[in-house]
């Protein structure tokens, strides 16, 4: 016999003991957990790296788009950071960029929270009901192949040009994302956790909420991180196609004047609006799956 | 009859598209309260359908499951049933997987806390009752699903090649650690489906040979004395003799 104890190549295990002899206090019985001491680099490091290499590759790019407009490429049609950035003071200044920025991050939200929460929802009862899923799924793979943005000349005849058409467009596209990751998640629950649960007396209520709900909450979660940019999409074509107001809009007239500035300048907004809602939806998946594995 | 559990003419067919398989056909068995049965077979010969059958879980083609005198006819929370793979809510920690059962008995917080820490204790996993399932090597997963099947204190176990996958030392570490959990728990039933000759006979106060379909071979009592060393065990000539005896049912099983 080797005279290591068991439990080092297992981490699992203590050395054997036998009914009524108390195991000996140094003995490592089961893994050993230890403090590690890490220096303010070993911690923050890795982080501080990515960080500092981010700032700079965008601050190469805008450099080098400041000072090959004009000499190189046609600042016409590329514009130039520095204009950018002045026409968006302009549009803080009279109130152009908050107003219509306002509009179009209610529509996004709007059409995200309905859209995942119809999704959500469908999710979880199509997922539930093997025959329902079996007898619609052709229809809902049909419909989730229109591309959305078809639906918006329809949209305009059933809600007009207002903010619930562009919500509606958002909410469709995100519908379909939620729903279909959700209802994939929910079939695929792992049958083995469900049993446990009925050995231990629960029902189908207590399964649902107890290991469905629980199991089904990463695929959910991914649903809502890919739809994301598709809720921005809709909403941005509703009000390219047919709009007096938000970002979209200002899209639209400021390309109309050949204002490339203006178009790239509300461009920059949208991507700020797409980070903050990415980060949101980051924080939330987080809090959520935090049983994850360690090393991913 | 004083069995506690027993069958009577059970067999469960699966089927698929035009064919039946059948996994188990007119099986019967009665266990008596308090004793460990080691069901001994080689893989396919039903012993996990029979379990599944024991447990409730799923229900016979033909025949009957009876538990204390009732017919069974789902699970039932006085059999604890320890599955061959690991069944953990992946995102409950240790203590709160074991704590469920009582959770849904709707035990008090205080006092679900209160077992789920002595079973912590018993099972040997002070210091991670706050680790996830995939943050615990596979011994301590089989201890944590050890100590859940117990938390909800059913008088019947149930278990599926429970320590198959683990390597042989560890095997032994938690037969031992099982036998001294049944023998401090009152009288609990016990019925042990393995494949593994030396743990069949080590840990069952009866044996139960099953060849093709769940047709019982050999049923026969180990007269061993307890507590049971594995590595005293191994000389003894009882024990050899024994070993021998269910070798050869083994093997003349598949005919």
């Amino acid at each position: 016999m080797t005279t290591t104890p068991l439990g080092t190549s297992d981490g699992a295990a203590g050395p054997p003991r036998v009914d009524g002899e108390p195991t000996p206090p140094e003995a490592p019985r089961g893994a050993v957990r230890e403090h590690v001491d890490r220096t303010w680099w070993d911690r923050y490091g890795e982080t501080t790296t990515v960080w500092a290499a981010r700032a700079g590759l965008l601050a190469v790019f805008l450099l080098a788009w400041q000072l090959l407009s004009g000499p190189v490429l046609d600042d016409t049609f590329i514009s130039r950071p520095s204009d950018i950035a002045e026409r968006l003071g302009e549009w803080w200044g009279d109130g152009t960029l908050v107003d219509n920025s306002w509009i179009t991050v209610q529509e996004i939200a709007w059409g995200f929270l309905l859209g995942a929460a119809t999704g959500a929802a469908a999710g979880y009862v199509f997922g539930a009901s093997r025959y329902l899923y079996r007898v619609l799924d052709p229809f809902v793979m049909a419909l989730y192949s229109i591309p959305k943005v078809a639906l918006a000349p329809l949209f305009i005849v059933w809600f007009g040009i207002g903010m619930n058409m562009k919500i509606l467009l958002a909410a469709v596209t995100v519908f379909f994302l939620v729903f279909l990751n959700t209802a994939a998640a929910v079939r695929d629950v792992d049958r083995g956790l469900i049993d446990a649960v009925r050995l231990m007396g629960g029902g189908r209520r207590v399964i649902a909420l107890k290991v469905v709900l629980p199991a089904s909450m990463a695929g959910f979660l991914t649903g809502l991180k890919v739809s994301v940019p598709y809720a921005l999409i809709g909403a941005v074509i509703g009000e390219l196609v047919a709009s007096n107001r938000g970002l979209g809009y200002l899209i639209n007239d400021s390309a109309s004047q050949f204002d490339t500035a203006g178009v790239f300048a509300a461009l920059v907004v949208l991507t700020v609006i797409a980070g903050v809602l990415n980060l949101l939806v980051g924080l939330l998946d987080r809090r959520v799956n935090r049983w994850k594995p360690l090393d991913h | 009859m004083t069995a506690l559990l027993s069958t009577h003419g059970l067999t469960k067919r699966f089927v698929k598209k035009d064919t039946a398989t059948v996994a188990l056909r007119d099986f019967d068995l009665e266990v008596e309260p308090g004793t460990f049965v080691c069901v001994l077979g080689r893989s396919g010969c039903g012993k996990s359908t029979m379990l599944n059958l024991l447990s409730g879980l799923t229900s016979p083609s033909e025949g009957e499951v009876r538990f204390r005198g009732e017919r069974l006819d789902g699970p039932h929370t006085d059999i604890g049933y320890l599955t061959q793979s690991d069944t953990l809510m992946p995102w409950r920690d240790v203590q709160r997987n074991i704590e469920m059962p009582l959770e849904l008995q709707g035990v008090a917080p205080a006092s679900r806390t209160e077992t789920a820490v002595d079973l912590i204790r018993r099972v040997g996993l002070e210091g991670f009752e706050h680790h996830y399932p995939r943050e615990l090597s596979g011994g301590m997963r089989r201890r944590a699903s050890l100590a859940r099947m117990l938390a909800g204190n059913p008088s019947t176990l149930l278990m599926d090649e429970p320590f198959g996958a683990l390597d042989a030392q560890l095997r032994h570490e938690l037969q031992v650690e099982l036998l001294r959990l049944w023998g401090e728990g009152s009288d609990q039933t016990v019925v042990f489906v393995t494949h593994d000759i030396e743990e069949a006979v080590l840990l069952g106060d009866r044996v139960v040979v099953l060849g093709g379909l769940g047709r019982v071979v050999v049923d026969r009592t180990v007269d061993l004395p307890r507590p049971r060393d594995p590595d005293e065990l191994q000389v003894d000539p009882r024990f050899t003799g024994l070993h021998r005896e269910l070798a050869v049912a083994l093997k003349g099983a598949t005919r």
